[in-house]
């Protein structure tokens, strides 16, 4: 409840910033990127972090909820909501689909399986004309904006937070932790591995419809596996099974990227070495499997705030 | 030109496409059989060889068989500092950091690359190979004969390594299971970096036989055929070496096959189509044993 009032203040404060111009449109468009991108790594985060499946092909999942986000507008005039609701479903059904069979698999081979499918998807969008081939999808409204993309990333984190919060939740938790135990103990691995693939492939397609709405143009060359290992690469940052990392990491490395754009030489150099520096140095990322509300002054503050007792022992 | 000759000429150019891949798969699987790593900057190593051989013909006026040595050479001392640098740090690291690393490292090589070299693809020079003369009207060129007789060299070499020597002795202690060649009296830490070495240089002949067959490097190229060594070597059995090769030429024939009879823009996905059926039916390969997990 309070994080919800303070992401209201947050949007509130970006919102007037933006109107009065005080936000110039580079970043204005950079703060939107960086809200698609924390759904994404939050939504990765869901399959990867907490139920610890290793997902190379989300880029792939984000590509469907695009075109068909793009579609619903353009070809069938729907209104922008609907147009993510079908995206959101159709990379959902297409995650269900995919994580059947190939949650079977293990650590590496589900890495190589997942950034197979992601590619398959983008090759088979590729020779679709329907919807642009390879030169991409032009003429696209613009119907995202700042309020549309900060609403929905704020549904998608309360979803993602109470989902890994509920009895689900643990259960992908005890698969990540140890899958065989999980199963002795009664959790069905299968279900929620595909429960959480499939949730996570959703949010992801959300994701593709926001972006796609955003730019006018999207084409296939935009859902490479090289963006797979971009969100992947914000979630390890933050830290696996963390909301905030998610969040810090998406905001991190989008606003690296926003803020060496007049160095595009050096902009992927840098990129790179602060990678692996990261994985020598702090390898659970920048918040490991803490939340912010965890962290104790903060904590404090919020049960003083929403009224709980702290129990003294 | 009935259909049975356009065949037979598409299993040519498969084959000595599949050859590329087989000289990096064998790298992806020793190292993958050895630490466990999908070592995404593979594909990179073999971009940097094909540089490497492209500047010893242009400036260094070399002929292509000195050009692939000094490639081979160079490009082998590079893996090892790889891994020296950036792996080695990582030995009892969670897996997904060694990933995540390699990664970085192949970032790091592309953008690096790209700023010393340029993004704008560079030419090979004419290599005195490009006569072609047909069989019973099958044609086959220089480039072609260069590829098949380097890449057979190079795996008998490899054979010989890995089942005659010591080194390959230990290698393969190694690989079946590291901490016991360890007590064994195996320098784990030497055997890697040699796996690393080998594996290296075997990318390096592949980017520089690349270069003389397709005439055209970029510091990309390494990105998807890196991928699609991967997938051979999942296919023929990770860690298994024949099957790297097996798995490299199959997979270099379909390609082959879907871009000659189907359509050029498939090939791509024909690669990983292949890799999620093996997967789903046989996630050990083609010349893996099944193990049971041990709990």
């Amino acid at each position: 409840m309070v994080m919800l009032v303070f992401g209201l203040i947050l949007y509130g404060a970006l919102q007037t910033m933006i109107s009065t111009k005080i936000i110039g449109s580079f970043w204005e468009l950079n703060i939107i990127l960086i809200c698609v991108n924390i759904i994404l790594s939050a939504s990765l985060n869901l399959i990867n972090g907490y139920t610890g499946q290793f997902s190379l092909g989300h880029a792939g999942f984000m590509a469907v909820g695009a075109y068909v986000g793009v579609v619903a507008t353009v070809k069938f005039g729907l209104p922008l909501i609907v147009a993510l609701i079908l995206g959101a479903i159709a990379a959902g059904f297409l995650g269900f689909l995919i994580g059947l069979p190939t949650l079977r698999l293990r650590g590496d081979y589900l890495a190589i399986a997942t950034l197979g499918l992601g590619e398959i998807v983008r090759i088979v969008i590729m020779n679709i004309d329907y919807v642009g081939g390879a030169a991409g999808f032009k003429g696209i409204p613009h119907l995202t904006n700042f309020t549309w993309v900060f609403m929905t990333m704020l549904v998608t984190l309360f979803f993602i937070k109470n989902f890994a919060n509920s009895s689900h939740g643990r259960a992908c938790i005890a698969i990540r932790e140890n899958e065989i135990a999980a199963e002795a103990m009664g959790v069905n691995t299968t279900k929620y591995k595909v429960m959480a693939f499939t949730l996570g492939a959703a949010f992801a397609g959300v994701a593709g419809g926001l972006f796609a709405h955003q730019f006018y143009l999207i084409s296939p060359t935009s859902f490479t596996f090289m963006a797979s290992f971009n969100y992947l690469i914000m979630v390890v940052m933050g830290g696996l099974g963390s909301i905030t990392g998610s969040i810090a990491g998406a905001f991190v490395v989008t606003f690296i990227s926003a803020a060496l754009a007049s160095f595009p030489e050096v902009r992927m150099i840098i990129y790179a070495l602060a990678l692996i520096l990261m994985m020598f140095y702090r390898p659970q990322g920048l918040f490991g499997y803490m939340e912010l509300t965890n962290v104790a002054p903060i904590k404090k503050f919020l049960d003083k705030v929403s009224g709980v007792k702290e129990v003294s022992t | 030109m009935d259909f049975a000759h356009q065949l037979v000429q598409q299993l040519i150019n498969g084959v000595s496409l599949g050859s590329i891949y087989a000289l990096i798969a064998l790298g992806y699987t020793m190292i993958y059989g050895i630490i466990k790593l999908i070592n995404f900057a593979h594909g990179d190593v073999y971009m940097v060889g094909a540089y490497i051989g492209f500047a010893a013909v242009t400036i260094g006026n070399l002929p292509i068989f000195p050009a692939l040595l000094i490639s081979m050479a160079l490009t082998a001392c590079l893996g090892m500092l790889i891994e020296r640098i950036a792996y080695k740090p990582l030995r009892h690291a969670p897996r997904i950091s060694l990933l995540i690393t390699a990664i970085g490292v192949s970032f790091f090589l592309e953008y690096a690359s790209m700023y010393f070299v340029t993004p704008t693809p560079r030419t090979f020079p004419d290599t005195s190979l490009n006569f072609a003369f047909s069989v019973a009207g099958f044609v086959v060129n220089g480039q072609q004969l260069l590829i098949f007789g380097i890449t057979i060299v190079l795996m008998a070499l490899l054979t010989y390594i890995v089942q005659k020597t010591k080194l390959g002795k230990a290698m393969r202690a190694a690989s079946f299971d590291t901490e016991t060649a360890q007590l064994m009296g195996v320098d784990s830490d030497r055997i890697i970096s040699m796996t690393f070495c080998i594996g290296s240089a075997l990318a390096a002949a592949a980017g520089v036989l690349v270069g003389i067959y397709y005439n055209t490097i970029d510091p990309l190229m390494g990105i998807m055929p890196g991928v699609k060594a991967f997938v051979a070597a999942v296919l023929g059995g990770i860690g298994i070496l024949p099957g790297a090769v097996v798995g490299g030429i199959v997979l270099g024939v379909v390609e082959a096959l879907v871009a000659g009879f189907l359509s050029s823009t498939f090939r791509d996905a024909a690669a990983f189509a292949i890799l999620i059926l093996v997967l789903l039916f046989k996630p050990t390969g083609l010349f893996g044993k099944n193990t049971n997990e041990k709990v």
